[in-house]
This record gives C-alpha cells, structure tokens and sequence, in this order.
C-alpha cells in the first residue's frame, strides 16, 4: 500500500510538513489555520463592539492603524461596520468552526477511531486543505481590494450584494471553499465505509465517528445549491446578467443597468438551502466530541447509543426540509410558512433527544471532573439556551417580532460560540495528549475555562433582552432609533465582556503552544480511554498510525464492565 | 424617555399585538420550565453521581421507555402549538386582510434609504407612476398629467392613520431589499423589489410608532427609520385635507 511505500524514503521538509499526505499532518494544518482565523474573526467583532458601544467614537489604540475602508480618521463609519459584520459571520463560519470541527478533528481522529492507517484519499485530503487555504487567503484580501471587503452581510443577499462593492473576491473564495468542503466529504464518507478495521460494526463505532459522517453527507448534498448560486451570482456581478435582479430597479434615483426579469428570492432559497444545513455541520462534529469527553468522564456507556445515532441521521434529513424558516417574512407565500413552521418545530425533538441522552448518562455515573469534562459538561445548559431559544424563532408568529433582531444572533451564537466552540476547546484539551504526546497544563486550562464560559455568557445573554425590546441587527449605530435606546447600556456591557474573553483566550494560547514542546509528557491512553484512538503510540506512528491494524470486539464505550478489574475495557482487546 | 418602550416588550398598539406576545410568553414560560428542569436534574446528577473513592458507575446499555418521555412530550406540545397556536395567528395576521371599504389602502414604497407613503386619496384611485419622473421632490415618479394623482398624498418617512380603521397596505421597493417593522404593531414584513407584497394591522392607541428597517440594505440601513402617527379618525381627516393638492 503506498503508505509503506513512502516510510522507506526519507521525505523533503516541503512534503512532510507543507504537501503533506499524511491525515494527522494535514489534520494539524487545519487546526492552525482555523484557530487563526477564529482570532481574527473575533478581532473584527471586537472592533464592532466598540462602535455599538460608543457610537461614532474614535476606536482606542488601533482606530489609526486601521485602512480607510473600515475607518477613516480612526472612526468608524457605516460600510466599514457592515463590511465587519459581513466577514465577522463568514470567517467564524467557513474559516473558522467548520474547519476546525471538520477539518482538524474529523481528519485527524475519524481514520483513528476507525483503526484506519489514513483516509481512503490522500492526495484529495491534502488538495481540500490547500484549496481551503487559498479560500481563506482570497477572503482577507478582500479588505484590501478597492472598494473594500464584502458589506453584505455573510448570506450576501441580493440585490444588495450585487450592487454593493467588495461581494466578487466574496464569491470566489466561497467557490473554493465550498470546493474544499466537497473534496473533504467526499473522503470522510468513503473511508467510514471502506476502511473500518475488522470486527468495526455500525454499532460500534464511536458517535464521533457517526456525527462525522452525518455532517458529510450534509456537506456533499446541500454545498452543490451554493455554489450554483454563488456562480450566478458572480455571473450578475460581472457579465451583467438577471438571474437575481427584478425588472425596473431604480438606485440613487437611476434605473440600473440590468435587463431585469431575475428574482431576489431565488437567492435566499438557494442560499439558505445550503446555509441550514451547514449550521448543523456546526454542531454535530462538536455532539460527538462531547459524547466522546461524556462516556470517558462519566466511566459507564453513553445512555442512549442507538438513539443518538439515530437523531443524528434524523436531524441530518429533516435539515433538508427547514430551510425557509429563515424565510418566514421574506414575502414568499405565507401558505409555505405553514410547512416550515412544521417541519423545524420537529427537528427540535432529535436534539431534545440527544440532550436527555446526555444528561442520562449522568446518571449512575462516577464522574472524574477531568478539565476535557468541565467543557463538556457546559455545553449541556449552554446549548439548552441556545436550543430553546431557538423555538420562539421556528414558531412562524414569534418570528414576525423576533426576525432579524438580536434575539437572533442571540440564539445562533448561544449555540455556536457557548455550545459547539466550548465542546471544540474541550476537544483540544481532550486530544491534545494524543497529537502531541503531552498533556496542556491543567490549572491554566481551568482558569481558561471559567473565564471564557462567563465572559461568553456576558456577551451573549444580553441579546436577547434586545431582541425582546426590538432591536435589529446590523445596526451601524443603534442610537438612532428611539426603541433601541432603553437597552443600549447592554452594548456597553457586552462590549467589556468581549475584550475580556479576548484576553481570557490569552493564557488558552500560550498553554498550547508551550504544552506542545515543554508540556507534561504523558502515556498513549493517560485519560484510560476505550476508543481506537488510544490503542497507537502519542502521537500516532506518521503514515500507518497502528503498528498493526486493531481489531475491534465490542463497543466504543464498555466502562466498568461488571466482572472486569479495571474501570475500562478498551474497543482492541478482546 | 419614549413611554413606548422599556426593558422588555414594547407597548401593544395593534389589534392582533396581544395575540402575538401570548405566544411569545407561552413559549418562554415553557422554554424556562424545560431549562430549569434540566439545569436541577444535572446539578443533582453532579453531586450524586460524581466519583467517590472506588465507586464504580452502573453499565448498563438499557434504554427504557420511560427516558423517551420527555421526546415524547416536546412532540405532543409542538403539534398543539403548530395546529391550534401557530397557524391560527399566522393566518390572521397574513392572510385575513380587511375588506378595503373599511380599511385605509395605501402603498408604502421602500428605497435606500426612506420610506414613502402613497395615499390614493378621496378618488381610491392611485396615480400612475412613471420611472423617468423620479427626482428629489417627486420619489415616486408621480405622472401629475394622469388625473388619478391629482389628488394622491406623498409623505415621506411619516405615515399617517385613524384610530379604529385597518391599514391595507402594498409594500414595494425600489432597489434592494428592506423590511417594514413596526415594534409597537408586533408586525415585519421583507420588502422585496420586483414584488408587491400586502399587509394589513389595526392600531389601537393613538400616539407616534417608530418604524425601523429590519434588512440590511446598505450604508444607511442604521437610519432608515420613520414614524406612524395614529391620529383620530377627524385629525385623520384633517391632515389628508391639508395634503390634497387640489
């Protein structure tokens, strides 16, 4: 196999550690670059966050440093504000969680917990994190073409997005970046099937794997209607064609020069097609996480296996058949709200599900409050808020009040940033003996923890008192509109609670970085885990992982099995 | 401090505003129960079940019936919801639009970044409207050859109604997407170009209502804002006096 092939030469810098071809390389890849990005996209909601503050006041420190099309003179003004908030939502999104929930973790440990020695395509693998890695360039660039970065929010509705500056380098690299994300599902989905190691049953394997593999099949079906539209929108943009301009629109008093005819609708559905289910690749990486941090912590069996596996591939089809919630009052007909409302209403119960789940396998447990628990832990009542709140939007009446306010971004960030985030850090203090042969210092880890878990609270709870009082979203300056005025004292609040879970991230950085070359060293399995994953060296053998293919006899997660000594009985030994 | 609003919901001053906001309590008063439930059951679990000496944790892989009770009852509480809740209001405050002899019609176009109020007048006929008018005293494009807009009122940013009348109303817009959104009135709708899109509300205090831009749609978005003005129905009439042109 040419894994064996490639151990017996000694390899160049350049295809060890830049081309590589090996998935824990490539894996590593991932995770850098997305942490980046994730610090910087929360860089530019800082900067956001000052100005919803202070509106119209110079920023501190950086306002002069910063270029012309964000703020001029050190103030900010109204396109750079949205051009923030626009690419805030899509580096967090497509640079940032799904990358590292999919690209990192799914790469690094799906062909591990399936005893496999890589994914079934090396060279695709290795193509989709390049590819991914221009998109990202071709995004920060965008700042600093003419005319600036994309202004149009990250769902780049039309015909705004088309007549507004900085949306065509947009659209390129969300072409790349979704052609990464298709490359990259293509691979997970064949190598679940084909390389499970022997005595590797459906069910048997790991809820990390089978959210993995869900979120796939999400990505492979719902990223081709984006990129389509994304196409014709770019089409629009730059040959001056109608799919999404109506006839007769008149801008700045002129009509435009389009021939017209097109609709803005269709691109809302087209977007949104994709745009649910993606929020769902959001989680499900960061569900299986948890599941994996729960069964070790709690040292008995996940309560709930098969039904958890089952609301997984639940939510993943009904995914399919939500998207016009996001379309309550777009001005489609009102008769399909009807079904809309329906089928989202039921996709709560899936992850009602998951949740009792959780929370059962509390229950007869022996909980070690390891840190990788505390983070797991938190994401059940954090996700709970968010869940929930997600119901006064799914209801279509609630919607017509709550649409577009922050009691949105509210709901969206409880779920993304206090839900699947947290699990995803939770995951690196979880993995990262694993990846590096040693272990992240505990006590900066916990003091990471709280921090991080009430400044975030700080930020995000907040919203949806706004929301509830009406205030909207993208709101360069929510002073100008009397009903926002009585909860603006929130924004200031919320503001501090950002800079100081900015500086919370500081002592999670350099844990990291320092952990990798001076951290405690540790064994192959120091959390006494069952999965694949523990049975190869810390870090894995490069290239083939397993000294020998395990093969698996039971379970994922056979803890304190009655009538065994020890509190775990790993998946490889019979 | 406008007595309109405050920390929570802002007043009620539409008919079906009450409607809106007993689903809006009803939803929260269930969300909280189901949070506070959980949040107790994992403290408990927490405490009790945490690791003790050689405490070993109790495998099992059973799954009874009865931890399918709480799916169970989200299920039940959502079909209720959605049949006897939710599609109910939807379809009164969509689609029960008021018979337009009892109602006052008028158009409301959006652009960037204002919104223009097109009242047929005492004819119910509205002006033909012609693109190449438009300019900065004429937003509409207002043919003034065409006699129906001889006696049409334009206002911008200021919407003007009676108390005790339903407002029928065809949104439209002239470039991008915007979204008519009038806290008080419990009522939002996307304004989208290339469509006309009705909708209707009943207001039921007299007073001034703000009305805010509720989709992104440009530079200007932050302040692209106007006013209702609910007079009674005689100030009503004297203000539609004082507008006619003729």
């Amino acid at each position: 196999m040419q894994t064996e092939h490639l151990e017996s030469h000694q390899e160049t810098f350049i295809r060890k550690w830049v081309f590589s071809l090996d998935h824990k390389t490539i894996g590593l890849q991932y995770m850098f670059t997305s942490l980046i990005f994730l610090l910087f996209g929360f860089s530019l909601v800082l900067l956001m966050r000052w100005q919803l503050a202070y509106p119209g006041s110079a920023l501190p420190l950086i306002g002069s440093y910063l270029p012309d099309s964000i703020a001029a003179g050190g103030v900010m003004h109204p396109a750079g504000y949205n051009a923030l908030g626009a690419m805030h939502g899509t580096i967090m999104i497509f640079l940032g969680v799904v990358p590292l929930g999919v690209g990192a973790f799914g790469n690094y440990f799906l062909p591990l917990q399936i005893g496999a020695r890589d994914m079934a395509f090396p060279r695709i693998n290795m193509m989709s994190y390049w590819i991914y890695f221009i998109g990202g360039v071709l995004m920060l660039a965008s700042f600093f073409v003419p005319g600036g970065a994309a202004q149009s929010g990250w769902t780049s509705y039309v015909p705004l997005s088309i007549l507004s500056p900085g949306q065509t380098i947009w659209l390129f690299a969300m072409t790349f970046l979704i052609t990464s994300s298709l490359l990259g599902s293509i691979n997970f989905i064949v190598t679940t099937l084909n390389l499970r190691a022997p005595g590797l049953t459906w069910s048997r394997l790991p809820l990390f794997v089978w959210a993995q593999f869900v979120t796939a099949l999400l990505l492979l079906f719902a990223f081709p209607v984006l990129q389509a539209g994304a196409i014709l929108q770019l089409l629009d943009r730059v040959a001056k064609t109608s799919f999404f301009i109506p006839s007769g629109l008149i801008v700045g008093g002129a009509p435009v020069e389009y021939a017209g005819g097109g609709s803005a609708l269709l691109w809302q559905h087209l977007f949104w097609f994709l745009a649910h289910p993606e929020v769902y690749v959001l989680l499900l990486p960061a569900m299986g996480i948890v599941a994996e941090i729960l069964a070790n912590g709690t040292r008995k069996p996940i309560f709930g296996y098969k039904e958890i596996a089952g609301s997984f591939c639940f939510i993943g089809v009904l995914s399919f058949m939500v998207w016009a919630h996001h379309m309550f009052v777009s001005g489609m007909k009102t008769s399909l709200s009807y079904l809309f409302m329906t089928t989202t209403m039921i996709i709560s119960v899936p992850s009602v599900a998951i949740i009792t789940c959780f929370l059962l396998s509390l229950k007869g447990a022996s909980i070690q409050f390891k840190l990788p628990m505390l983070f797991a832990l938190t994401f059940l009542p954090m996700f709970g808020i968010g869940g929930l709140t997600g119901l006064p939007l799914g209801f279509t009446p609630t919607d017509v009040y709550l649409h577009d306010t922050y009691y949105v971004i509210g709901h969206f960030h409880y779920v993304v940033v206090t839900g699947s985030l947290i699990a995803l850090m939770g995951g690196i203090y979880y993995w990262f003996p694993k990846m590096f042969g040693r272990k992240m210092n505990e006590f900066w880890g916990k003091i990471h923890f709280w921090t991080t878990i009430v400044f975030m609270n700080g930020i995000f709870f907040p919203m949806f008192i706004q929301g509830l009082a009406g205030v909207q979203r993208r709101l360069y300056d929510p002073t100008v509109q009397a009903h926002n005025l009585v909860v603006q004292p929130t924004n200031v609040l919320m503001t501090y609670s950002a800079i100081l879970l900015m500086i919370a991230q500081i002592p999670f950085i350099v844990n990291f970085f320092v952990s990798i070359f001076k951290g405690e060293k540790t064994e192959d399995n120091p959390w006494q885990a069952t999965t694949l994953e523990w049975a190869c060296p810390s870090p894995p053998l490069p290239h083939k992982n397993f000294e020998k293919i395990p093969t698996v006899y039971k379970g994922p997660y056979e803890y304190n099995v009655p009538g065994e000594s020890s509190d775990f009985s790993p998946q490889h030994l019979p | 401090m406008n007595q309109n609003y405050g920390w929570g919901l802002p007043v009620q001053a539409s008919s079906y505003a009450g409607k809106l906001d007993g689903s809006l309590f009803l939803l929260h008063g269930v969300m909280l129960l189901i949070f506070v439930l959980w949040a107790f059951y994992m403290i408990f679990c927490l405490i009790r079940y945490r690791q003790k000496n050689s405490s070993r944790a109790l495998y099992s892989h059973r799954t009874p019936l009865s931890s399918y009770i709480p799916d169970a009852l989200m299920l039940i509480f959502e079909i209720w919801l959605i049949f006897f809740v939710g599609i109910p209001i939807w379809a009164h405050i969509r689609e029960d639009l008021p018979k337009e002899e009892t109602s006052v019609a008028l158009h409301i176009v959006a652009e960037q970044f204002a919104w223009t109020m097109h009242y047929p007048g005492l004819d119910g006929k509205f002006g033909k409207q012609n693109p190449s008018l438009i300019n900065a005293d004429n937003p509409l494009g207002l043919d003034e050859n065409d006699p129906d807009s001889l006696d049409d009122i334009v206002s911008v940013n200021e919407l003007h109604l009676p108390l005790g009348k339903p407002a029928r109303i065809l949104l439209s817009s002239k470039d991008v997407i915007h979204s008519f959104f009038v806290p008080e009135f419990r009522i939002k709708q996307d304004v989208v170009p290339g469509m006309n899109i009705p909708i209707w509300f009943e207001p039921t205090k007299i007073g001034q209502f703000e009305i805010g831009c509720a989709q992104l749609c440009g530079t200007g978005h932050y302040r692209m804002r106007g006013d209702v003005i609910v007079q009674s129905p005689e100030e009503f009439e004297n203000w539609t006096k004082s507008k006619t042109k003729s």
